[in-house]
Formats: structure tokens, C-alpha cells, sequence
């Protein structure tokens, strides 16, 4: 088909990242991620927009990378799982799900991962209410919200502590 | 749960858009958040050979909020316009309904003209747009028309748009002074499209007594279902309307069917309910609405 032999080449900023691929329109930004790029982070487990497993970062925010063709996107910056560290360590999001047990199985940690680093800068003090809704888009299959809701607020308190304050210069953490 | 092939367009301004569907036809389809067409083409349910994607046309990125209304371009997002305090100014009911579509992060793609076009049964925009007799502008190469809510619900999942037509922008009006909105729904997971619910519009005279009174229904119909409850409040104030009879005369006018979700019994007993709870909200905005005067 002459529709599947077009290729267009797609460059994305991934993760602070200059990467490109040549590809069909078809292909879906989460697949550009995992197949062509090798950045399997990003999870998928229903493709119809459900589930919030490939939740990755556009441009800053939260989008479901399944219900995205990654030609869209093309000139702009993603964040995946693998971009949340910095300088090797885990971000206060991630330091969070692992003190609070939030990774469980760890399949659809990804998208809560990437849902909640935009959450919480938009919201840093959420109530238990904006909690809940934040991250009501994203399902767990294995186990369960219980130490995930816990993480999203022990995740605003590391953040909080770490953060830059007024007169400081550098982040004290 | 892969998109099947299509040949892909990628306009960067209007013209370009019209060119592109005035070729393609019948075969082209508009992409704009994707957020109801890619899981369309993920499960295989369409397959349209072009697609022509509006996500480079900036000219359509607009939310324009006068005191007679918000016109939204098609390419707003939904978070655009939840989160505009302008268009909130002037129509709050914009933030009340899409606070309840679907999740935050649709939203960040999902626009709100889309969701007009793709004409769920059970969207809260489309009964936004029916409630208040707002317009959508549907442009083609070489002409433009703008079509009323009441003419462009055609059926579950139809809308007015023909093909080579690009829907640019919708126009939502401001009710007039003394009124308030509100938006009420069931659905069985949070973001879920809605079991049942609706938009409801109340407006006061001087004396506070409920002059006008309408809801729009969603999924109860093949469309949004527009009731004019103006004579069911009897010209009362909220504290002393009949609502048993505003709720059964909401029900006497709903057609509902059964299915996975809830039985046909059900969504009627429901749709009544929330009407209630609807226009004594509405009425409740309208009251400080009108206290600011
Ligand atoms: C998990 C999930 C839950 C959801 N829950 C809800 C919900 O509770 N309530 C709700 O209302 N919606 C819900 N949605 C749908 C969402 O609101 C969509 O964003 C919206 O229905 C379509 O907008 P879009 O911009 O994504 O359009 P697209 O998916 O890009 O397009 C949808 C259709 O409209 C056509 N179209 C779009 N724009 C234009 C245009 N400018 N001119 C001509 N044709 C056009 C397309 O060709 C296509 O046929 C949900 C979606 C998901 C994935
Ligand atoms: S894989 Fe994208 S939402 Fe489920
Ligand atoms: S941790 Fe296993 S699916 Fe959520």
C-alpha cells in the first residue's frame, strides 16, 4: 500500500534529547517511543485511552501517548519515565512510590509516574479530593490506589522540602 | 489495536485545511485532539484513507470571550477553555460541564469543537451548545456557514458536517442578566461518559421568581433533548416550585433505552432527579448572579 510505504521522519526533544525516525503516519507516539526509539518505559495496556499506562509528557504536559500519531507531535519535547530523574537520582514523585510501596507490580506506575510530576507542580499542596481526581485517570490493575494516593502526598512533602526558598540560591536538598 | 494505514496531510493554515478536505472528499477525515477518532482506528471501527491533521493550524487556537458570548476555535482544547477565566466570566457553564468530561489529561488533547463534531449522545458539549442555541462555523473552499445547535445534532455520532467541510469555531451565547447554570450528572466511574445528567439554564425576573427554566439531556436520546421547563416552575421562586412535577414533566418527555449501564426505568427515574437538582442549582447561581447586579 502506498500509504504504508510514506515515511515521515519524526524528530522529538525526548527527555532533553535530540531523536528522530523515519515512520509511517500511523504510528502512535507510544509505539515511536517503545519500537522505534527503544524507550520501553512507557507502558501500554489498552491503546483506547482508558487506562493511563502511556502517559508521557508534551511540551510539559500530561498526555496519553496511545491516543497521540507521533507525526502530530513531531519539533516537539517529550518526557518520559526515564526523563523524571535527575543527575541519577529519583525525583521527589519517585522517591515517593517507592517509600510508600506505590510500585506494586509496576505496570502502570509509568503513567501515574508522569501524571502526578505534572500534578504536583501545577498543585504542590493537594487535598485528599484533588488527589483523588488527579490521578482518576489512571487505572492498577494488580493491587490497588491505597499506597498510591499515600505516595502523591508524601511526593508534595518531599518536594516541599527540597524546594528552593525564597533567598536561597540552590535547592537545599 | 494498531490504526490501519491513511494518507496523511498536515495544513498549517485554514486555506491549506480546505484544500486538503475539498480534495479528498468523502475519503478525508479531520484529526484534531484524537482523543475519540484514534480509539476509533486503534480498534478498527473507521478507517479513512486521508486524514487531515489541524494540530500545526494556529489560527484556529482562539477562545474569544464578549459579553455577548465565547466563541471557541477548534483547535481550544478542552483544559484551554476550562481553565480560561474570561470565557468562565462570561459563561461559567463552560467550566461546570467540562470539569466533568472525562479525565484531566483527555482533556489536555481533546478539544471542544471535536467533541461537538463527533456528536456523542452522551458528551456534555454538545448539551451545552443545545442548551443555550449556540452555532458552530462550518467552513469549505470558497464559502462558510454557521449552522444552530438545534440543526446540527443530527443523531448518536451525527452531526451536520459534510464532507470537505472543516467546523472552524463554535459559538456559545451568554444567557441574559439574572440567570445561572449548572451541570449535573451519573456516570459509573469518575470521567466515565454519563448514565444520565444535563445542563440546566434559570432565569430570574426582578421579584427572584423563576421566569424562564431548561435543561439539555445527555443519553437519554439520539441527541441532546431540550426541555423548557418555564411553565412546570410556575413562575415561583426555587424555595416553592413543585419540583415532584418538574421532574415528572422532564420524564414524561424523555424516550430512553436500556443497556449495559442501566435499564430504560432507571434512566428516566434518574434524568428526572438530576433535572431537579440541576435547575435548583441554576437557580441557586442565578439568585448571586443577580444579588451582583
Ligand atoms: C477515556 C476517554 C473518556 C472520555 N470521556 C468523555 C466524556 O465523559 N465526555 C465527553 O464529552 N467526551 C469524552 N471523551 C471524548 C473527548 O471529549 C474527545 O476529546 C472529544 O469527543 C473529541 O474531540 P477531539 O478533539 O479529540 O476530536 P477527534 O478525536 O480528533 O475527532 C473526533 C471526530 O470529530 C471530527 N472532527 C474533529 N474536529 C473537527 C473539525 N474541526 N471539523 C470537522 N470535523 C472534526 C473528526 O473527524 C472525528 O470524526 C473521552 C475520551 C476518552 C479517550
Ligand atoms: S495504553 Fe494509552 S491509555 Fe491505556
Ligand atoms: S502496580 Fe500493578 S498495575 Fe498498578
Amino acid at each position: 500500500m502506498s500509504e504504508e510505504t510514506t515515511r515521515h521522519l519524526v524528530t522529538l526533544v525526548v527527555n532533553g534529547v535530540v531523536r528522530e525516525a523515519a515512520v509511517p503516519a500511523r504510528r502512535l507516539l507510544s509505539d515511536f517511543l517503545r519500537h522505534d526509539l527503544g524507550l520501553t518505559g512507557t507502558h501500554v495496556g489498552c491503546e483506547h485511552g482508558v487506562c493511563g499506562a502511556c502517559t508521557v509528557l508534551l511540551d510539559g504536559e500530561p498526555v496519553r501517548s496511545c491516543l497521540t500519531f507521533a507525526v502530530t507531535v513531531d519539533g516537539h519535547e517529550i518526557t518520559t519515565v526515564e526523563g523524571l530523574a535527575r543527575d541519577g537520582e529519583p525525583s521527589p514523585v519517585q522517591r515517593a512510590f517507592t517509600e510508600c510501596h506505590g510500585l506494586q507490580c509496576g505496570f502502570c506506575t509509568p503513567g501515574f509516574l508522569c501524571t502526578v510530576t505534572a500534578f504536583l507542580r501545577d498543585n504542590p499542596a493537594p487535598t485528599e479530593e484533588e488527589a483523588l481526581e488527579a490521578v482518576s485517570g489512571n487505572l492498577c490493575r494488580c493491587t490497588g490506589y491505597q499506597n498510591i494516593i499515600k505516595a502523591v502526598h508524601r511526593a508534595a512533602e518531599i518536594q516541599a522540602e527540597t524546594q528552593v526558598r525564597p533567598g536561597d540560591r540552590e535547592g537545599r536538598a | 489495536m494498531k490504526p490501519p494505514p491513511f494518507e496523511y496531510h498536515a495544513p498549517v493554515s485554514v486555506d491549506e485545511a480546505l484544500a486538503a478536505l475539498a480534495e479528498t472528499g468523502p475519503h478525508g477525515k479531520v484529526l484534531a485532539g484524537g482523543q475519540s477518532l484514534i480509539p476509533l482506528l486503534n480498534m478498527r471501527l473507521a478507517a479513512p484513507s486521508h486524514l487531515v491533521d489541524i494540530n500545526r493550524v494556529g489560527e484556529l487556537n482562539t477562545i474569544a470571550a464578549r459579553p455577548g458570548g465565547v466563541r471557541v476555535g477548534a483547535l481550544a482544547r478542552h483544559a484551554a477553555v476550562e481553565r480560561s477565566a474570561e470565557a468562565a466570566a462570561v459563561l461559567p457553564l463552560l467550566r461546570q460541564a467540562l470539569a466533568l468530561v472525562a479525565h484531566p489529561v483527555i482533556r489536555n488533547r481533546g478539544t471542544v469543537v471535536g467533541s461537538l463534531v463527533h456528536a456523542d449522545p452522551s458528551a456534555e458539549m454538545p448539551a451545552v451548545l443545545a442548551l443555550l442555541g449556540g452555532s458552530v462555523r462550518l467552513a469549505r473552499l470558497g464559502g462558510e456557514r454557521e449552522v444552530a445547535a438545534a440543526d446540527f445534532f443530527t443523531g448518536p455520532m451525527e452531526s451536520a458536517v459534510e464532507p470537505g467541510e472543516l467546523a472552524v469555531s463554535a459559538f456559545f451565547p451568554a444567557p441574559p442578566p439574572r440567570s445561572g447554570t449548572a451541570f449535573q450528572e451519573v456516570a459509573r466511574r469518575h470521567g466515565d461518559y454519563a448514565v444520565a445528567g444535563m445542563a440546566a439554564l434559570v432565569t430570574l425576573d426582578e421579584d427572584l421568581r423563576i421566569a424562564a427554566a431548561r435543561v439539555a439531556c445527555v443519553s437519554v436520546g439520539p441527541a441532546p433533548v431540550v426541555i423548557d421547563l418555564s411553565d412546570a416552575c410556575d413562575r415561583r421562586p426555587a424555595a416553592s416550585v413543585p419540583w415532584d412535577a418538574v421532574a415528572a414533566a422532564v420524564r414524561d418527555r424523555i424516550d430512553p433505552d436500556g443497556d449495559i449501564h442501566a435499564t430504560a426505568e432507571y434512566r428516566r427515574h434518574l434524568t428526572g432527579v438530576l433535572a431537579v437538582r440541576a435547575l435548583k442549582d441554576a437557580a441557586r447561581n442565578a439568585g448571586t448572579e443577580a444579588a451582583d447586579e
